[in-house]
């Protein structure tokens, strides 16, 4: 089945087997291989991007259901927030300078759940943000400082 | 400056947070076009005769290539080099397909290959294996008994008893306990956790020209290596493996496992580049758990809190196969007494087999389990004696005057100041207040009870004794540049920032001109690997070393070029060189000292080993919980470190090491639990079923610093990769039990389920 996705501001179009899932279409078919893959229950969260601007699990999701739609990935959130050259998303400016991410295979989900996070509720408690991430799952860091990078990302105004 | 202590951001982040870090998954190399895929047929049984296994269906499925089975492998595919060689033959030398019969659900029995993941996934589905059902040992309890014996040519399933190699104390003739007033005794489960890393195992593989080229999530590059090249019969340098980014490895990475081994050979029998990528379900059911310890701990001491005799026998589950794990009990054994002046120490300890996942060594590995014990039994002697345990626990430590310390069944502490650490971190977390609002809702008999739950622990990094080594490399660039090789291998830890800081604080250099090169055993000539806390304390005094070494040569190149004595030049950080002592407008930049070099055919590089003695960094720990005494459901509000890794070179890691096993001690005493059903069907072979702890069931953590440096190697620092994950769980545990303890509960057994919790309070009410 043929579909057409827009990702990171580009137009893609491709045949893709109806039972292929979003994830492995990003990553094997695009070759935007950011976007992880930690588990095949749908319960870790490696996997998030934004679809039309909402953060979704891409492994809950087939390819064929993201035709005609517009998705954003690790890869383009820089460039989605018109950073200059060399300069990345607040929220990844914040996870770099309170050193939240150690392996960096939750990274890009969790990046990307936070920034959706905080454009749903901008100025969130520390228990917020703890639930708000409750279906991204970290082994590296017990939390504390992605927890931390959140904050300082709303504290610092961004979205 | 020196950059040590300065909270130095890591150089790996920019990628890591823009593009992904380039996992074994992500790999796209030129020599991996045209790649098929393997999909392993895992058994469905605990313990089985395999009758027959049907592949002719799998294989005439679009896109198959090939289906394989035990028979298949030739034996000049040699069994894999084991490990520990402590055990009984059958027991160590695992098949690298299930043979004759399987042992543990998950275990492989037969593998395809496709064009694509999908076709092989989907193939694998029809292969049918025909059992014929044999009793199954699930569980210590039952594997112990004997009455199932999983290898009838052992006859037991006592894989060691370290009793019989003179590794333990035993049980003396003499009863040390005679002379105590309060004896007390209690079995103690150290339950089945799983490492989870969340990138589970992946491997690629090629052979070029006979040369076998490997890409792997490991955390052991040369092992792994090392290990095919001995199962393929292969000089080292015809075997590269290549360990691009990792994502985390607690333990599950160490070595090679069965189903990696095979993938060389299905590559080379298909004329194929090969890949392969585990399932969350495939790594929760096949690859390694952790801990799996039944503990018996007795302790006694005079009314009145001093401690006089403790004794801990240990029984360890290795699982269907003999692997690291089953060795892991001596380590538990090492570290028995903890931080306490006991007198007189007793161990046992042995391994037995089950029909399970073999263990391996979990972070901490040996040490968690005895740090539970030990603190479970002082909690359970002040209780006995109706006194604080913070008060028995000062009573009884080693002092800060006593190290070197041997203890009394002869392990040897470097440096230490365990109440130093305790009283650190009940200031942190105002232990007085918590008291107060404790007796407050007990008074109140509110529904939610404060619990205070302490622990002081020591560990042994880089172990055992004597200790260890690690390779380093470094080398100056004909443009004056260095380049920091390491034999060990970041899979997270952020070597690439702390081992180039290392480097640049001798060098004089910034860390930007520094390239750093790991997990590739073409560019890295020799290596270890990153496990058991010791990356820093030997592949840091490594590097170390190394750079030193290249200063001493080039200081000399500066000497000539600057026309002075070589002890008058200094290393100029500002002048990214050398200068003169006393005279700093006199310099020389690394790029001149190298083009001299060049002309004076100098190597400015030095490579080695730095061999260092094992380390015991140790900490506190206060936990504080709120449980429900309606629901038993366990909250954790605060919790307080203070964990000392000797010297601290870059506090961002030390801290995020720390944060890291903090939250994975903290899982183990309360939602993280392998189970099996008692036919051993995995019960938790996912994440829906396993509770792997998320963000919403944790607080922030209360860091306390403190440096005691250790004396064994020139950094003064070390292992920290462990040490929360050895102090969080029996403080955690400590933590609910006190919450109880007015009601007359004395112990609830990890992890504290709300069911397990809710019915030690029915227990305790009805007993009053
Ligand atoms: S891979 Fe999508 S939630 Fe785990
Ligand atoms: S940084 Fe490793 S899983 Fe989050």
């Amino acid at each position: 089945m043929e579909i057409a996705v827009k990702i990171n501001g580009e137009q893609h179009r491709h045949d893709v087997e109806p039972r292929t899932l979003l994830v492995h279409y990003i990553r094997d078919t695009v070759g935007l291989t950011g976007t992880n893959i930690g588990c095949d229950t749908s319960s870790c969260g490696a996997c998030t991007i934004h679809l039309n601007g909402e953060s979704v699990k891409s492994c809950t999701m087939f390819a064929v259901q993201a035709d005609g739609e517009e998705l954003l990935t690790i890869e383009g959130l820089a460039a989605s927030v018109n950073a200059t050259d060399g300069q990345m998303h607040p929220m990844q400016e914040a996870f770099r300078s309170c050193h939240a991410l150690q392996c960096g295979y939750c990274t890009p989900g969790m990046v990307m759940a936070s920034v959706s996070l905080l454009e749903e509720n901008p100025n969130p408690n520390e228990q917020e943000v703890r639930q708000g991430l409750e279906g991204n799952l970290c082994r590296c860091t017990g939390y504390h400082n992605i927890v931390k990078a959140v904050l300082e990302c709303a504290q610092g105004g961004a979205k | 400056m020196s950059i040590m202590g300065t909270r130095v951001l890591r150089k790996e982040d920019p990628k890591f947070l823009t593009e992904g870090a380039t996992y074994t998954a992500d790999i796209s190399h030129p020599k991996l076009k045209g790649a098929v895929h393997a999909h392993f047929v895992r058994s469905t049984m605990a313990h089985a005769k395999i009758l027959e296994i049907d592949t002719s269906e799998a294989a005439s499925q679009p896109g198959v290539l090939a289906v394989y089975t035990a028979q298949d492998i030739p034996e000049s595919v040699a069994p894999a080099p084991v490990m520990v060689p402590v055990f009984p033959p059958s027991m160590m030398h695992r098949p690298h397909l299930a043979t004759g019969s399987v042992r543990f659900v998950g275990e492989p029995v037969a593998v395809v290959v496709a064009e694509t993941p999908a076709q092989a996934a989907d193939a694998a589905d029809l292969v049918f294996a025909d059992y014929e059902p044999l009793p199954a040992a699930v569980g210590l309890a039952q594997a112990e008994t004997d009455n199932t014996v999983i290898y009838e040519d052992v006859g037991s399933n006592t894989a060691v008893d370290f009793k019989n190699m003179n590794m333990v104390t035993g049980i003396g003739e003499e009863d040390i306990f005679a002379d105590c007033e309060v004896v007390v005794e209690h079995d103690l489960i150290n339950h089945r956790t799983a490492p989870a890393p969340l990138e589970g195992r992946s491997m690629a593989c090629v052979w070029d020209d006979g040369r076998l080229i490997v890409w792997a999530s490991t955390q052991t590059p040369h092992g792994f290596r090392d290990n095919l090249a001995a199962v393929y019969g292969l000089e080292a340098e015809n075997c590269q493996v290549i360990a691009p980014d990792v994502g985390g490895g607690f333990g599950q990475k160490i070595g090679i496992t069965a189903d990696e081994i095979v993938l060389p050979w299905l590559s080379q029998s298909l004329n194929r580049p090969i890949r392969w990528t585990e399932t969350r379900t495939e790594n929760l059911t096949a690859c390694g758990h952790g801990r799996a310890q039944l503990q018996k701990v007795k302790i006694g001491g005079s009314q009145g809190g001093q401690i006089k005799a403790y004794r801990l026998q240990i029984t360890g589950d290795a699982g269907a196969y003999t692997g690291l794990g089953a060795f892991l009990p001596f380590y538990t054994h090492l570290m028995a007494p903890g931080v306490y002046n006991f007198p007189k120490v007793e161990t046992t300890a042995k391994s037995v087999v089950s029909n399970t996942t073999p263990t391996l060594a979990y972070r901490g590995a040996g040490r968690p389990e005895a740090t539970a014990a030990i603190e479970r039994a002082v909690d359970l002697f002040a209780a006995e004696c109706g006194l604080s345990p913070v008060e028995v626990r000062r009573m009884n430590l080693i002092s800060k005057d006593s190290f070197p310390y041997t203890t009394p069944h002869g392990t040897e502490y470097d440096t230490g100041d365990y109440e130093t650490a305790l009283n650190l971190a009940l200031e942190a977390a105002d232990y007085p207040a918590l008291l107060e609002e404790q007796a407050r809702r007990r008074a109140q008999g509110s529904v939610k009870q404060l619990g205070i739950g302490v622990s002081v622990y020591v560990e042994i990094t880089g172990g055992p004794a004597p200790g260890g080594q690690e390779f380093a490399k470094v080398e100056i660039t004909p443009e004056g540049k260095a380049k920091v090789y390491s034999g060990s291998f970041s899979h997270g830890q952020g070597h690439a920032t702390t081992f180039v800081s290392v480097a640049a604080d001798q060098l004089g250099m910034d860390i930007d001109d520094i390239e750093f090169i790991q997990g590739d055993t073409d560019l890295v000539a020799e290596g270890t690997g990153t496990f058991g806390s010791r990356s820093f304390q030997f592949a840091g005094s490594a590097v170390y070393d190394a750079s030193r070494s290249v200063v001493d040569v080039a200081r000399e190149i500066a000497a000539g070029l600057l026309e002075a004595n070589v002890d008058d030049v200094l290393v100029d950080a500002e002048a990214d060189g050398f200068h003169v002592a006393g005279t700093p407008a006199v310099a020389v930049s690394w790029a001149q000292v190298a083009g001299a070099a060049q002309e004076q055919g100098k190597k400015l590089m030095h490579e080695g080993q730095h061999h260092a003695n094992c380390t015991y960094p140790f900490g506190a720990h206060v936990i504080v919980v709120e449980v429900d005494t309606e629901t038993g459901q366990v909250t954790v509000p605060q919790v307080v470190t203070c964990d000392d890794s000797g010297t601290i070179f870059n506090p961002n890691i030390v801290e995020g090491q720390r944060h890291g096993g903090i939250a994975q001690g903290i899982a183990q005493a309360l939602t993280e639990e392998v189970v099996f059903d008692e036919d051993g069907n995995p019960i938790t072979s996912n994440f829906a079923d396993y509770g792997f702890i998320s963000a919403a069931e944790l607080p922030s953590f209360k860091l306390v610093p403190l440096e005691t440096p250790t004396p064994h190697n020139p950094l003064g620092a070390k292992g920290i990769g462990e040490s929360g994950a050895i102090g969080a769980t029996p403080a955690t545990q400590s933590a609910v039990v006190n919450a109880l303890s007015h009601l007359g509960v004395r112990h609830i057994d990890i992890p504290l389920t709300p069911e397990r919790v809710w019915q030690a309070i029915v227990d305790a009410t009805a007993q009053n």
